[in-house]
């Protein structure tokens, strides 16, 4: 199956154009969305055929390249469409395409009625061929490719209601947003692309990495290239500086928000910070900013999710953060760890989206939870899974998210610091407590809404199953990530498997210090307790409280009111870029340099033949003679070469 | 010897200004009148280059027939004299004799450059036999035949198109 | 070599190709003008008998004679359209016929 991996990027591309050219011709939303989600599931049923086979390889053969065709070929450029089957890009295929079928499913029911229903499994199908591109390629450029399609299908379906207003502007606008941002990511990774090409002369995986491998005294240019990579991870994974995009991609339906948003395109910086592990672990220094950012990150966006009344956004600043999670732990080395949260991730945060959108969906599109409560009589499926994930995610002992939370913030004691590690447990006090207050202002305490207008609903079936189906993974998907404290010596199935590919790194970046067991286990229990404390403080103050929750917001009200304005990024960045940039472009670039300079080129071009002919043209006079006396002219130069060659 | 000299002194000199009379008199006919004697000048010269029978063509055809052509379509038209033939156009007149005079030099520098003097030696014998009417007879009907017959077919076209051209219409 | 060496022939020539070309250039009367271009084939004439003579072929004298057609058959051709230009136009000037201005 390994040879066939291409097919599981060539089938959702199949579906991309028959629903794209032939779905509105087809009409039939059960036959649309078949297409859809079958040539997902195919890819996922090929993925693990895949993964078995691997598996049965021995460690030193379980790198292997499918090649398809040579794309080009210039001088020492040599990029062809092939493909890198290895134990990282497996895991990494399995969840784009596991979790992707599952919301694929889901949104057969809840796009149902829609009129853009094709348009919509069209470009989510897109989305799947750029992402298993993004995820399976064995060069730079492939990446880049399905980086760049990840970030086109974003913007087309973030902008899918596009005739919608959003907040104070339109759908529009926020996709402009995203893709703007995106590409301003963009551009740092094609400069790193270029530095690695010119460094390296390839921009093979396995050429460039095993050239760094070897590669000594080389600092600066390391620098330079993980630099360079890392600022396009922060676009595409929603960091400091270039986070701004998420929230606004909102805006989009909300299976888009569970796919993209949450599960697989915004952990495409992490996967890249992976793959590119042995230069990020060539360049320290910028593997330190890359922890200090992602830990930023994370205390910062779980702040402002705090305070956020929207259920959607909620859940986009908490991505924000659980993705400077990933962030931090491949900052101090972690990066199997990393990978391991990227998967976790994955299933309770689609799950939560998936949930808030059954909610969504049976509220008539309200979004607002303060306009919910005691919704969990009448969604008891969405309800019960809700909460799992929030469990997970808050990291209650034995689900999945506790397993990954818990190594990240080991390893960020171990190899990185004391200072790292309490912000990350703070961090995780903060999660905790904004999902309960979102689980209990959302499913609990009095309904504060009116019966006329809202009949909430349990969701059908398609809807309600992907949702068990990734409560099922939430709770049992860390366990083959069991920490060796519990599991015993190379005990972590998970972390072993992925050990091969970050040998490299982690020998460069030899962290040595033996830290025992028992620190582990005193610190994991520490935050443990943390954050069940703030699961249940949470819960008793939004369900039976909101006074206390009130009262604080009051006495805080400067405070809050940052939170609950994001700390007016958005509003700093349109006053010190964007403005700056508009009004530039518009008085110089646009008066100056493009109407007067270019402009005046070509006019001027076009003057001065005008004129030129208009000189010329007075030989026309019709005159014979004046004819004669130019020939005579011609006769008489003639005779002046003819002399001079005698 | 020393009349072939005298003869093409004075010969060449009634050539030469004939020439420059004829272009600048004012008076159309005075012009042709000069021209034929060009012409005849020009065919004592052929005579001295034992060319007779191109001299005696020359007398026909030239000053015989064309010139009088010329004069009978004077007399038709009637035209005036043409004054002060340098007022209009100064500049571009002109720069016309500046050219003209270039080309006199330069082909006169291209002549005595290239001296053929050396190289080409008049065989009496051969250039009399050249000019004799059997030669040039024999020539144009083995030789140069078909170009003879063409241009019958020229003189053919280039009546009816005079006749075409000048004729009045019949109403 | 007791004969006038070739240059002073082709000298003359050279003369009245050059008086022809002025007198072609400056003249207004479109017959005189034709006049100025009968003198200018006159000249090519003396230069072809010129060498024809010298060299002792036949040739160069043949050629004159196709160039006398010509120039007969042209001069008839050419008055026969001032003839008809003329009785449009009623005038003989060069200047005044210039239909072919831009």
């Amino acid at each position: 199956m390994i040879e066939l991996i291409y097919l599981t990027i060539l089938l959702p591309l199949l579906g991309f154009v028959i629903n794209g050219f032939f779905g509105k011709k087809i009409g039939n939303e059960k036959v649309i969305g078949l297409i859809g989600s079958s040539t997902v599931g195919i890819s996922f049923v090929i993925s693990l055929l895949a993964l078995i086979e691997t598996i049965n390889l021995p460690v030193e053969q379980r790198t292997n390249v499918v090649e398809l065709f040579t794309w080009m070929s210039v001088g020492s450029l040599n990029i062809s469409f092939s493909y890198l089957v290895d134990q990282l890009s497996l895991v990494m295929a399995l969840i784009v395409t596991g979790v992707g079928f599952l919301i694929h499913v889901y949104s057969i029911g809840y796009m149902h009625g829609d009129k853009g229903f094709y348009r919509f499994f069209a470009y989510m199908n897109l989305f799947i061929f750029a992402m298993m591109n993004l995820v399976l390629g064995d060069n730079f450029v492939v990446l880049f490719l399905g980086w760049e399609g990840v970030g086109l299908c974003s913007y087309l379906l973030i902008g899918y209601y596009y005739d919608q207003k959003f907040e104070k502007g339109t759908v529009a606008q926020a996709a402009k947003k995203a893709f703007i941002v995106n590409r301003i990511g963009d551009f740092g990774f094609l400069l790193g692309m270029f530095l690695i090409f010119e460094t390296f002369n390839s921009l093979n995986f396995l050429e460039v990495f095993s050239q760094a491998k070897h590669l000594t005294g080389a600092e600066t240019t390391f620098g330079f290239i993980a630099l360079f990579l890392f600022i396009g991870a922060t676009g595409k994974s929603a960091q400091i500086p270039l986070f701004v995009w998420l929230p606004d991609a909102m805006a989009g339906p909300t299976p888009v928000s569970a796919l993209i948003h949450a599960a697989t395109m915004v952990t495409a910086g992490v996967y890249m910070v992976a793959r590119a592990s042995i230069i990020f672990a060539s360049a320290p220094v910028i593997l330190a900013v890359v922890a200090v950012i992602g830990l930023f990150t994370a205390v910062f966006a779980a702040t402002i999710g705090l305070v956020q009344t929207d259920i959607k956004k909620v859940l986009a600043y908490s991505t924000v953060s659980q993705l400077g999670y990933m962030f931090l732990a491949a900052g101090v080395g972690a990066f199997s760890a990393a990978i391991f949260h990227v998967m976790t991730h994955a299933f309770f945060k689609a799950l939560l989206f998936l949930g808030a959108g059954s909610v969504i969906h049976s509220m008539h599109h309200q979004q607002d939870i303060m306009h919910y409560g005691g919704l969990k009589k009448y969604m008891p499926v969405t309800f019960l899974t809700f909460i799992i994930a929030a469990f997970a995610i808050s990291g209650f002992p034995g689900l999945s998210g506790f397993f990954s939370k818990d190594e990240i913030l080991w390893f960020s004691y171990a190899n990185g610091n004391f200072v790292y590690w309490l912000l990350g447990a703070l961090t995780a006090v903060l999660t905790a407590f904004y999902m309960f207050r979102l689980v209990s202002l959302t499913f609990f305490g009095e309904e504060r809404f009116s019966h006329e207008k809202y009949h909430p609903h349990e969701s059908p079936k398609v809807m309600t199953v992907p949702l068990i189906i990734l409560a099922v993974l939430s709770v049992i998907g860390g366990w083959i990530g069991i920490p060796e404290v519990f599991s015993g010596e190379h005990g972590n199935v998970f972390h072993n498997w992925l050990a091969p590919i970050f040998l490299d790194a982690e020998l460069k970046l030899a962290y040595y210090g033996a830290h025992s067991h028992t620190e582990e286990l005193i610190l994991m229990a520490i935050s443990v307790s943390a954050a069940l404390l703030s699961m249940y403080g949470a819960f008793k103050i939004y369900t039976q409280r909101r006074e206390i929750a009130e009262k604080f917001a009051l006495k805080f009200k400067k405070a809050y009111k940052v939170l609950l304005n994001k700390y007016y990024v958005d509003e700093l960045y349109e006053a010190a870029v964007i403005q700056p940039i508009q009004k530039s472009s518009e008085k110089f670039l646009w008066k100056i340099a493009d109407n007067k300079l270019i402009d005046g080129v070509v006019n001027g071009t076009a003057v001065v033949i005008t004129s030129f002919s208009s000189v010329i043209k007075k030989m026309q006079t019709g005159v014979a003679q004046f004819y004669a006396l130019i020939m005579m002219a011609g006769i008489a130069a003639i005779l002046f070469w003819i002399i001079l060659s005698l | 010897m020393i009349l072939e000299y005298i003869l093409f002194a004075i010969l060449g000199s009634v050539a030469v200004i004939s020439s420059i009379a004829m272009v600048t008199r004012p008076s159309p006919v005075m012009s042709a009148i000069f021209l034929v004697l060009n012409f005849f000048a020009l065919a004592g010269l052929y005579l001295l280059l034992n060319a007779q029978f191109i001299a005696v063509v020359q007398v026909i055809v030239y000053a015989g027939a064309i010139m009088v052509l010329f004069l009978f379509v004077l007399m038709l038209l009637n035209t005036d004299s043409e004054h002060a033939i340098l007022k209009e156009k100064r500049n571009l007149k002109f720069i016309g004799i500046f050219i003209a005079v270039l080309v006199f030099v330069q082909i006169g520098y291209i002549v005595f450059y290239s001296a053929p003097s050396d190289s080409v030696t008049k065989e009496i014998a051969e250039s009399i036999n050249a000019g004799k009417i059997e030669t040039i007879g024999t020539e144009l009907y083995t030789t140069y035949v078909l170009p003879f017959l063409a241009s019958g077919f020229l003189l053919l076209a280039a009546t009816i198109g005079a006749i075409v051209l000048a004729m009045k219409k019949f109403e | 070599m007791n004969t006038i060496p070739i240059e002073y022939y082709l000298l003359i020539s050279a003369f009245m190709f050059s008086v022809g070309v002025t007198g072609v250039l400056i003249r207004r009367n479109a017959i005189v003008v034709f006049m100025c271009i009968e003198l200018m084939l006159n000249s090519a004439n003396l230069a072809l008998v010129t060498f024809s003579s010298f060299l002792g072929d036949p040739a160069g004298q043949v050629f004159v004679f196709f160039v006398m057609t010509v120039a007969a058959a042209e001069a008839a051709v050419g008055l026969a359209i001032i003839i008809a230009i003329f009785r449009n136009k009623l005038t003989v000037n060069i200047d005044e016929i210039n239909i072919f201005k831009w």
